[in-house]
């Protein structure tokens, strides 16, 4: 079976596909590749499967080595410089990589999160239905280090030749807000305050949550909310006051009350705002 | 709640259970209309996410009274226990009994798993009457073992894996709660029943 060799993983590389779905009543998270327009580009150009494995980046890109077999790969999400054994390639392009080459995907120059996808897509074992990684539960393939080798199945059809536009990325995060169930937990008037306010990405943010920081919401009831359900996009106001909007790998239930929802369209572009960037909340009539 | 998800709130965490019971069977009979992809029960809530149309769905569950009585049997699962966990003595002078009552108190309750969250197979089990409930330790612990059986409030549960926590231990046991090489990985869904067994010495299963 064809490997891919990580001869650099970066700062974080996990590996990434759809999710886990209907698992969420075991307290298991539902995972999957946070950007995933740019995940669906990356395997539509190489001729996989809508589900197929793919690897996810974090700002500092990643190093790839085909070993025995060549391989088809194209990146896309942030954008970066893609070299093969030095030489420049396409970002959002199906890629040939012969035998033994090395693609090197560099730190991202706009963005936070590149998508690697190899025609087969990477096999590792899935669990629970999935292969990605999830970095809360600690299921899937831990995260990448130099030297680890990922399968790569055999199963694909011809590249797309498909111009994948290059995403223009968020300078601005702008984050619609659905009605949440507990906006009553907090203060009069705090979603008011919430969408006048300017907050920004704070570095504290991964794959479980976006974090904000910038005027603190006030509670109005400090009652112990129980445990309840949360959803993707889901954005919660913990004791500090600083909201934070719940990610791919977030926990299937919480006790800190639910403000509002960011619809899951606008969830990409927050997968990829670093950390500093303005971020302004909508509130739209559900 | 969002474009594509129901929280629904009832009074206790029994309508919890009757209410899920309820969802999961006509979600089997397909009357919930395409979905959700995830009905999840919590202390007085059931979420359902991935609705297609919630509209549809909150006028179709508009017309539902949660059955009165209790929800369906689950399976029963036994779970070995050691009673020897370092707060044994602190919740049993809380329950004003000695060590050994205090055993006798947990381990005769059938409990039920109402839902699980905070880790992977983690179950929240009732079944502790009220004035059994303990406070959390005023200091979680770094690392509590796999296998450790512990209250928290009107609530027991068994750590699936070893991680900090604040629960008050009585004991361990042996059992596997979560096998990802299993199926089903969790041992302990929502609607299962739990008894703790009492044994002496090693905890295996």
């Amino acid at each position: 079976m064809p490997e891919l060799l990580i001869t650099r993983a970066g700062p974080l590389t996990t590996v990434q596909d759809h999710g886990r779905h209907g698992t969420a009543h075991l307290g298991v998270p539902r995972a999957g590749a946070l950007d995933h327009p740019a995940y669906l580009a990356a395997n539509r150009l190489v001729g996989n499967a809508p589900g197929a494995a793919v690897l996810e980046t974090t700002l500092g890109g990643v190093a790839v080595t085909a070993t025995g077999t060549p391989l088809l790969v194209a990146v896309t999400g942030a954008p970066a410089r893609i070299t093969v054994n030095g030489q420049p390639a396409a970002w959002g392009a199906p890629v040939f990589l012969p035998a033994g080459a090395t693609l090197d995907v560099g730190p991202a120059d706009a963005g936070v999160r590149s998508y690697l996808a190899v025609a087969g897509g990477l096999v590792p074992p899935p669990v629970l239905g999935s292969r990605s990684a999830d970095l809360l539960a600690r299921l899937g393939p831990p995260p990448l280090r130099d030297g680890d080798r990922l399968p790569v199945g055999t199963t694909h059809g011809p590249p797309a030749a498909e111009l994948v536009p290059l995403p223009a990325m968020p300078t601005e995060l702008v984050l619609r807000l659905l009605p949440g169930p507990r906006a009553d937990w907090l203060l009069p008037g705090s979603l008011v305050a919430l969408a006048r306010a300017r907050y920004r990405v704070a570095t504290a943010s991964n794959r479980i949550a976006l974090r904000t920081e910038g005027p603190a919401l006030i509670r109005a009831r400090h009652a112990e909310l129980e445990s309840e359900g949360m959803v993707l996009g889901a954005v919660q106001v913990p004791p500090d006051g600083q909201p934070v909007v719940f990610l791919a790998d977030h926990p299937t239930t919480g006790g800190y009350p639910v403000i509002g929802v960011v619809p899951e369209a606008d969830l990409p572009a927050a997968a990829q705002a670093r950390p500093g960037t303005p971020v302004r909340f909508i509130p739209t009539a559900g | 709640m969002g474009e594509h998800a129901l929280l629904l709130e009832v009074d206790d965490p029994e309508q919890v259970g009757a209410l899920y019971a309820q969802l999961l069977a006509a979600r089997a009979d397909g009357t919930l209309g395409g979905g959700p992809t995830e009905i999840v029960p919590a202390a007085r809530t059931v979420l359902l996410d991935g609705v297609p149309q919630p509209a549809a769905l909150t006028d179709l569950l508009a017309g539902w009274s949660v059955a009165a009585t209790a929800p369906a049997d689950g399976p029963l699962v036994e779970l070995p226990t050691v009673y020897d966990g370092a707060d044994l003595a602190d919740v049993a002078a809380h329950w004003g009994v000695s060590a050994a009552d205090a055993v006798r108190l947990h381990s005769a309750i059938e409990y039920r798993v109402a839902f699980c969250g905070f880790a992977p197979g983690f179950g929240y089990l009732t079944g502790l009457p009220p004035e059994r409930a303990v406070p959390r330790r005023a200091t979680p612990r770094p690392s509590v073992p796999a296998g450790s059986v512990a209250v928290a409030g009107r609530y027991t549960g068994v750590y699936p894996s070893a991680s900090p926590g604040g629960w008050q231990l009585l004991g361990r046991t042996g059992a596997r709660l979560w096998d990802t090489a299993r199926e089903p990985a969790a041992l302990l869904a929502p609607g299962t029943r739990v008894r703790f067994v009492p044994v002496a010495g090693s905890a295996d299963a």
